[in-house]
């Protein structure tokens, strides 16, 4: 298995791995407070929130890659203030790939849990409620069982936008092997140099199995849940 | 222990309701649009009113003057809907223990043992709520509301979704529940069966307002409130004890206070206690003791007064012997028999007019 692929595939692998974990956990938490503020909350600028998280599934990811290098890198005001205040540090790290990663995933993650809390019987809601149950529990032990499917198809949909993640990534920390080369980024170098087709193919047929078992779990997960439910 | 004065819009909907009741089941009855489940929306503090105060057991939940409103998880007040709202992703007992987690420790009465044989549902509790009947589900969610040991049981038309025999099933159990449980019950309804087999309060409400309130017995006798809904199922309600069995013709005898009535057989056993109500329209009006006639039951007594009631007809009250009845009769006859206040006259029942819906157990202090 080792011989099958090269040391330097084998970095891409584990590092595409790392930043797609990387990115789908860190956004997920966030990913179902802004599903619940959309669908649930009624404040003035909620339309703009909308169309900021939905921006990434629109823009060039090239844009969106260039507006985290201002923003983000060394000299740009966020990147800038995180470096000196926490010694965190986005720009050339496989930080600022799984940062870019989350961003383009965040759109995809947000709708699949805002389309399960929509479908959740909000009378289930008021019955808990008539039990006793505080509006914290009951979004506890009522409604995030029930959208516990969508929050795993949002997952998987995050994850596999970062297995696939190019253009926003490559702008704003590059192409490095070791540290920011992904498989996305491995195989456009692979192309670009002679000879390199049947590493291109390799990490190609990498990135499908990876693609097809993160479907496959996603599907049984939800259908374990779904027969939980009606069962 | 029940006080509710409230006034709320909802669009082109004016509700304004006002209402007391220490009855341990008060029934809100009214056709569809008259404004019963906002009331218990309110009660259960699922809708906000607009104006107004309600007070359960003392408590004041809403004021609106005091800017007071209790949230609806801080008013211990149960609430069985109407679709029973079980949570999908609980099994029974999960569902039943639900309320329990949110109960102070010191407040928990109610058994869970209890609960589960007074409803029947021992063999249910692993099972998953969609894979419950309709019957089984209402019975869940009753026991579920008062696994939470609430001030009050708000009932929303907890059998509408039913057919007849699931309806048959769940009957006995708020039977129970009015007699032997101590909470007080608030049933929302617009079957007169229902209220009169049920009730020892009725809250009648029409547009929006409550056109009466009162003892149940009071209530179902004027068939003029029930106009939209249930004309032809108003009538009086009393209470009767089973005297005795006659099981060769297939009849019953059950000792009123107004006299002894036949009616067909029943399994309840001798001297056992039950409401029964005599519907207007099945009631005929003699001057003089009838002879000869296939009718069973006559019962004497005095009018106690002659109300207007739709078209050509007249409610005629009765007291026979301290039950109050009520005859649907037409203008003409009351004309023609001369009938007033005062008159002597014999209440005529076909045997097999009584509605073996409508013949509830009942505990005496629950007529």
């Amino acid at each position: 298995m080792t011989d099958w692929l090269s040391p330097e595939e084998w970095t891409a692998v584990r590092l595409s791995l790392k930043v797609g974990f990387v990115a789908m956990a860190a956004s997920l938490i966030p990913g179902i407070a802004i599903a619940l503020l959309l669908e649930r909350g009624r404040f003035w600028g909620r339309q703009v929130l909308d169309v900021l998280v939905h921006l990434p599934l629109v823009l060039p990811p090239v844009v969106v890659g260039w507006f985290l290098l201002i923003g983000f890198g060394r000299r740009g005001p966020i990147g800038s203030f995180l470096a000196e205040q926490f010694g965190i540090v986005f720009s050339f790290r496989w930080t600022g790939a799984a940062l870019a990663c989350a961003i383009m995933g965040f759109p995809l993650l947000v709708r699949a849990i805002r389309l399960s809390i929509a479908a959740v019987d909000r009378k289930l809601e008021d019955a808990a409620g008539t039990l006793g149950a505080h509006p914290v529990w009951v979004f506890a032990v009522v409604t995030l069982p029930l959208i516990v499917p969508g929050i795993i198809a949002g997952m998987v949909l995050s994850f596999a936008k970062a297995m696939g993640e190019f253009g926003a990534t490559i702008t704003f920390v590059s192409n490095i092997p070791g540290e920011t080369q992904t498989i996305p980024s491995a195989i456009y170098t692979y192309t670009q140099v002679p000879g390199g087709e049947s590493g291109a193919m390799r990490l190609t047929l990498v990135s499908i199995a990876v693609s097809v078992a993160a479907l496959w779990l996603s599907e049984w997960l939800a259908r374990r849940m779904r027969g939980r439910i009606h069962a | 222990m029940l006080d509710v004065d409230i006034q709320h819009r909802q669009g082109a909907f004016e509700l304004q309701a006002r209402f007391q009741s220490d009855g341990k089941l008060t029934a809100l009855f009214g056709p569809s649009g008259s404004g019963k489940t906002t009331v218990v929306n309110a009660i259960g503090g699922l809708v906000r009113p607009d104006h107004g105060r309600i007070a359960v057991q003392g408590r004041m939940l809403v004021d609106t003057k005091k800017n007071v409103f209790v949230p609806k998880h801080r008013r211990r007040i149960g609430y069985v809907f109407q679709e029973g709202r079980l949570f999908p992703h609980l099994n029974v007992r999960q569902n039943l223990l639900f309320g329990r987690w949110f109960t102070p420790r010191r407040e928990r009465k109610t058994g869970f043992e209890s609960v589960v044989e007074l409803l029947s549902i021992g063999h249910l509790l692993e099972r998953r709520p969609a894979t419950l009947s309709g019957g089984e589900k209402q019975r869940v969610a009753i026991g579920r509301a008062l696994l939470a040991d609430p001030q009050l049981l708000l009932m929303d038309e907890p059998l509408a979704s039913l057919d007849d025999a699931r309806k048959a099933e769940i009957f006995p159990y708020i039977e129970r529940l009015r007699d032997e449980g101590g909470v007080p019950i608030v049933l929302v309804s617009h079957s007169v069966p229902e209220i009169a087999r049920l009730a020892t309060t009725v809250v009648v409400l029409s547009e929006g307002r409550v056109a009466a309130s009162g003892p149940a017995s009071d209530i179902l006798r004027h068939t003029i409130l029930f106009r939209q809904t249930g004309l032809t199922e108003a009538g009086a309600l009393i209470g009767a004890q089973v005297l005795r069995h006659e099981a060769d013709f297939g009849l019953t005898v059950l000792q009123a206070r107004a006299g002894t009535l036949t009616v067909p057989l029943l399994d309840h056993p001798m001297g056992s206690r039950m409401r029964v109500r005599l519907r207007a329209r099945d009631i005929i009006l003699s001057l003089h003791e009838p002879k000869g006639m296939s009718a069973l039951n006559v019962l004497p007594g005095f009018i106690s007064s002659i109300e207007e009631a739709e078209g050509p007809s007249m409610d005629v009250q009765l007291d026979c012997g301290g039950d109050a009845l009520v005859a649907r009769v037409t203008r003409k006859s009351v004309h023609e028999l001369g009938l007033r206040p005062g008159l002597h006259v014999h209440a005529i029942i076909k045997s097999i007019a009584f509605d073996p819906d409508a013949l509830g157990g009942a505990k005496p202090e629950n007529m």
